[in-house]
């Protein structure tokens, strides 16, 4: 039954991705890819990859179909019919898929618990998890522990991305823009959406509190955690309107997450040097290196979740606050 | 002092990624500079010290959270990576001494802070990369410093900054995901990430076709990153139309980075496990090197706009940096990592004399230029000397890597001489495309309308303490030769 | 089994080409960025391919489950970070998109050469 619904799912991909790249309207391809980023949530979820699916549901289908539509609501939705180079490009596209496609036929078995990919690093992770961290979910444990530097250069991604937008739409615009109420009065006429709109958002702050602090045991975790508690205020502040929504958190609080959940999990690291290990070595934070652990992830993981809302809505308000030029 | 020592390697990479979120809560733009500035000079002396430190004994190695490799991430520093922090962490430092002149003119000052920020996480991304041994953190890093490059080249006072940003955008993510793809499919043969492991294990994978598209990948996305001829097309606008002090920062560097990765897993990981592999390298990089510096230094030769002209100029020596390696020799290698240093030195100094002429002139076209030796005789004195280091006259630092690549080619065998007469053909043409320049600016009559003043002091410091360092290495060339040498030898080390 | 290993396999490929396409063939600077994002997202798909174990389930440890089979927390790993760096350049293409069109006003490459030209 899997079996098949595998291969719905994978089919449903391709078909998902041709309509993308074949619609002219913007807007339409926009929530296809909404719709392609759930599909393949779940098909992440069929290949065991819990955490994975979570983010890719919460980034690809919420965040970036909202950064897609605020980029869209500045441009146009409609994209010109033009002279390209289609046939070439075709022609190469098609080439490389059938050699890459040939290349494969001899690939180690995906799946084969005995392929060098599944018994040279991943088994001391399942069992260190155990022995030294301590914590059922062992995603959680090599993301903040064991390659936690990956973690804190994901973090400063992140980080860069958010002063980036800022110092791109913050340069001076060319002409004026017309005003649109859209954003400053948000769908405050429209009384279904406000009134299940207004009912919704404490429960996804709730659940993004709860992914937050529940990463240790299951799915979850400060990025993602992240990405839900913004999309609550993004959707507050599509209801209410931009404004309220700064009142709610002003600028510069953004600011200050933005770079304070960078510091934090940069300080984590750094008092583990202090106090007599290496960089991000947690182990040292408490007399007991388990309990250490647990702290260390802890702390890093606030860090990772309040930089990733400060960016996310730093670079809302940034497209919003274009708008009204 | 022998604990801080030890932590030398993370702290390469965190002093500059620390500082950036610090900034931007200063939001006092002189305040700012001077942070920047401070943490760039840090870790230039960090650089330094490990060096020294690489050049005494044996590779540094450095266990990011205490968790043994090749489960956790380890760091590992040697001379390779040393000259190449030294390239990186130097332009850095040198063209911030004297950005702010530069800068104020191209960015307002409410929006500085935010570029600062962006300049020392290029910096961190930069020797992230360098220092780290891990496949994947590689990625990583490479994003943060693309990112924070796009940011500073879409600075350019200029709005054509914005159509070539977003072509670099593109075609650098392009590159990046190929390699990922690459990293993947070694990962899943051998299922590590850390390079010295996986140059073990990859010994016991039979099927050499699929390390072969795991190559193939890695090297194109490189190449992509690189500017490796003709994959190059990215590059001449994202230099013509970044802010001046950019340029001078990441012409010095970037595409260098990425050649380093390539050069590194290529002959850690490929070169040794797979069989013909030393023939595949040279025959995909020779050519390549040949037409980039033929075509681009013809293209310089007639390019009216100056930074456009300095930026050709970079891709056709990007193509004397491939050629060496494509050698696959000690001595070929050595030139080509040599030449990586000293092109540095050169071409920084370049950039930095356009910065001074972008003080007082808002078009930087050929034409603009003339008789402006007269108002700015310092900047132009600095052109003419930095000019003759990227020529390769005797006497300064781009004599000593041409003269290190005319004799590697020489030992390659029955092609060295038409490779050397393409080399010195070259650099005849790098001749022209100088010269002609230091005529307009020397020999042809000034505009008398024009009010132009010598660049302010502080530029013109870092422009001549450049120039300085291309006649001092090029006189001692110790220091970056005996880097070069043992880099080179560790990266043909690993070959049998 | 071993053809849906193969047919996963397969459909990376495809989707990474179908971005591609859009990259390299389409005009608009939003219908690229859209093909960027599918390109990486192939490679997702590619990593969470590799973590299956079969007859394993996600790796978080359930009390009282003996001589369980998990599957390979490290792509994960991988993929989550891979993800987060997908996003933050999405979200800098699109800052520089809406600037180019403040500035040119329009998205469409041949149009943007074509001002320049002049």
């Amino acid at each position: 039954m899997t079996v098949v619904f595998s291969f719905f799912l994978l089919t449903m991909l391709i078909v998902t991705a041709i309509a993308i790249v074949r619609i002219r309207d913007l807007f339409a391809a926009v929530m296809l890819s909404g719709i392609f980023s759930l599909l393949l949530a779940a098909n992440f979820f069929l290949l065991d990859a819990a955490d994975v699916a979570l983010t890719e549901a919460a980034v690809g289908a919420g965040i970036s179909t909202v950064l897609f539509l605020s980029a869209l609501a500045m441009t146009t939705d409609k994209e010109k019919a033009a002279p390209s180079n289609r046939i070439i490009a075709l022609i190469v596209v098609t080439a490389m898929t059938l050699a890459l496609i040939y290349s494969t036929f001899d690939n180690p078995a995906f799946g084969d618990p005995d392929a060098p990919i599944h018994q040279h690093v991943a088994p001391w992770y399942l069992e260190t998890t155990r022995e030294a961290i301590d914590i059922p979910n062992v995603v959680t444990a090599v993301l903040g522990s064991f390659r936690g530097y990956d973690t804190l250069g994901e973090v400063f991604v992140v980080f860069t991305a958010g002063i980036g937008v800022l110092f791109i739409l913050g340069a001076p615009s060319g002409k004026p823009r017309q005003t649109t109420d859209l954003h400053s009065e948000g769908l405050r006429h429209y009384l279904v959406p406000r009134v299940v709109g207004r009912m919704l958002t404490p429960f996804i702050l709730l659940f993004a509190l709860y992914v937050q602090f529940h990463g240790d045991y299951g799915p979850g975790g400060g990025f993602q955690a992240g990405a839900i508690f913004a999309a609550a205020i993004i959707l507050y502040a599509l209801l209410e309107g931009e404004k309220s929504a700064l009142e709610a958190i002003p600028r510069s609080w953004l600011i200050a997450m933005t770079a304070g959940g960078a510091l934090l999990y940069s300080a984590v690291g750094v008092a583990g040097m202090l106090l007599g290990g290496n960089f991000l070595d947690y182990s040292v934070l408490a007399d007991n290196p388990v309990a250490g652990q647990h702290i260390g992830i802890l702390l890093i993981e606030a860090g990772v979740g309040i930089t990733v809302t400060g960016v996310l809505l730093s670079i809302f308000h940034a497209f919003a606050a274009r708008d009204k030029f | 002092m022998s604990a801080l020592q030890a932590h030398l390697p993370a702290l390469q990479v965190i002093v500059p990624m620390l500082t950036a979120p610090l900034v931007i809560l200063v939001k006092e733009r002189r305040l700012c500079w001077a942070a920047t500035l401070l943490a760039s000079f840090c870790s230039l002396a960090i650089a330094i010290s490990l060096c020294i430190d690489v050049l005494n004994g044996d590779s540094i190695r450095y266990l990011m959270g205490s968790w043994p490799a090749p489960w956790g991430i380890e760091l590992r520093v040697d001379t390779f990576s040393a000259l190449l922090l030294l390239i990186v962490n130097g332009s850095s430092s040198l063209a911030l001494i004297g950005a702010t002149a530069s800068l104020d003119r191209d960015i307002e000052s409410s929006r500085q802070p935010l570029f600062y920020a962006a300049w020392l996480l290029a910096l961190a991304g930069l020797n992230g990369i360098l220092v780290t041994a891990d496949a994947f953190n590689i990625f990583v890093f490479m994003e943060i410093s693309a990112l924070a490059s796009y940011v500073l080249i879409s600075a350019g006072p200029n709005r054509r900054a914005l159509p070539a940003v977003f072509k670099y955008l593109i075609m650098g993510t392009i590159g990046a995901t190929f390699y990922l793809i690459g990293v993947g499919l070694i990962y899943l043969m051998t299922g590590t990430l850390n390079i010295a492991d996986m140059a073990l294990r990859i010994q016991d994978v039979a099927d050499q076709k699929a390390i072969l598209v795991a190559a193939g990948f890695i090297t194109i996305g490189l190449a992509l990153k690189a500017a490796v001829f003709p994959m190059h097309i990215w590059l001449p606008n994202a230099y013509t139309y970044a802010p001046n002090m950019v340029t001078v920062f990441l012409a010095a560097c970037a595409t260098k980075v990425s050649l380093y990765i390539l050069l590194r897993i290529d002959f850690f990981v490929f070169q040794p496990n797979l069989s013909g592999h030393d023939f595949q390298f040279s025959y995909f990089l020779l050519p390549m090197s040949l037409l980039a510096i033929l075509i681009a230094s013809t293209v310089a030769m007639f390019e009216p706009n100056l930074k456009r002209l300095l930026a050709w100029s970079s891709v056709a020596q990007i193509g004397y940096i491939t050629l060496g390696a494509s050698l696959v020799s000690v001595a070929g290698l050595t030139a080509s990592l040599l030449h990586m240093f000293n092109h540095a030195l050169a071409k920084g100094a370049l950039f930095l004399v356009i910065a001074c002429l972008g003080i007082s002139l808002s078009h930087l076209r050929i034409d603009n230029i003339a008789g402006i030796a007269k108002q700015m005789p310092w900047t132009m004195a600095a052109f003419v000397l930095a000019g003759l280091s990227l020529i390769g006259v005797p006497g300064t630092a781009g004599f000593i890597s041409k003269w290190y690549l005319i004799t590697a080619t020489l030992e390659a065998g029955s092609w060295g001489p038409a490779l050397v007469a393409i080399i010195i053909i070259s650099s005849l043409m790098a001749v022209v495309y100088i010269w002609r320049i230091v005529e307009i600016a020397y020999f042809q009559p000034a505009d008398e309308q024009a009010v132009v003043s010598e660049a302010p002091f502080f530029l013109l410091l870092s422009t001549w303490i450049a120039v300085a360092l291309n006649f001092y290495f090029g006189l001692s060339a110790a220091l970056p030769v005996e880097l070069a040498d043992s880099a080179a030898r560790l990266l043909m080390g690993q070959m049998r | 089994m071993a053809l849906l290993e193969l047919y996963h396999y397969w459909v990376f490929v495809v989707l990474l080409m179908i971005g591609f396409y859009a990259v390299i063939a389409k005009l608009n600077l939003i219908k690229k960025l859209i093909g960027l994002s599918l390109f990486q997202a192939a490679v997702f798909l590619l990593y969470i391919t590799m973590n299956k174990v079969e007859g394993g389930t996600a790796p978080i440890f359930t009390d009282g489950a003996v001589d369980q089979l998990y599957s390979n927390p490290l792509p994960q790993v991988l993929i989550l970070t891979a993800i987060v760096v997908g996003i933050s350049t999405l979200a800098l293409g699109l800052g520089i998109v809406v600037r180019i069109k403040e500035e040119y006003d329009t998205i469409e490459e041949h149009e943007i050469q074509e001002i320049d030209r002049q």
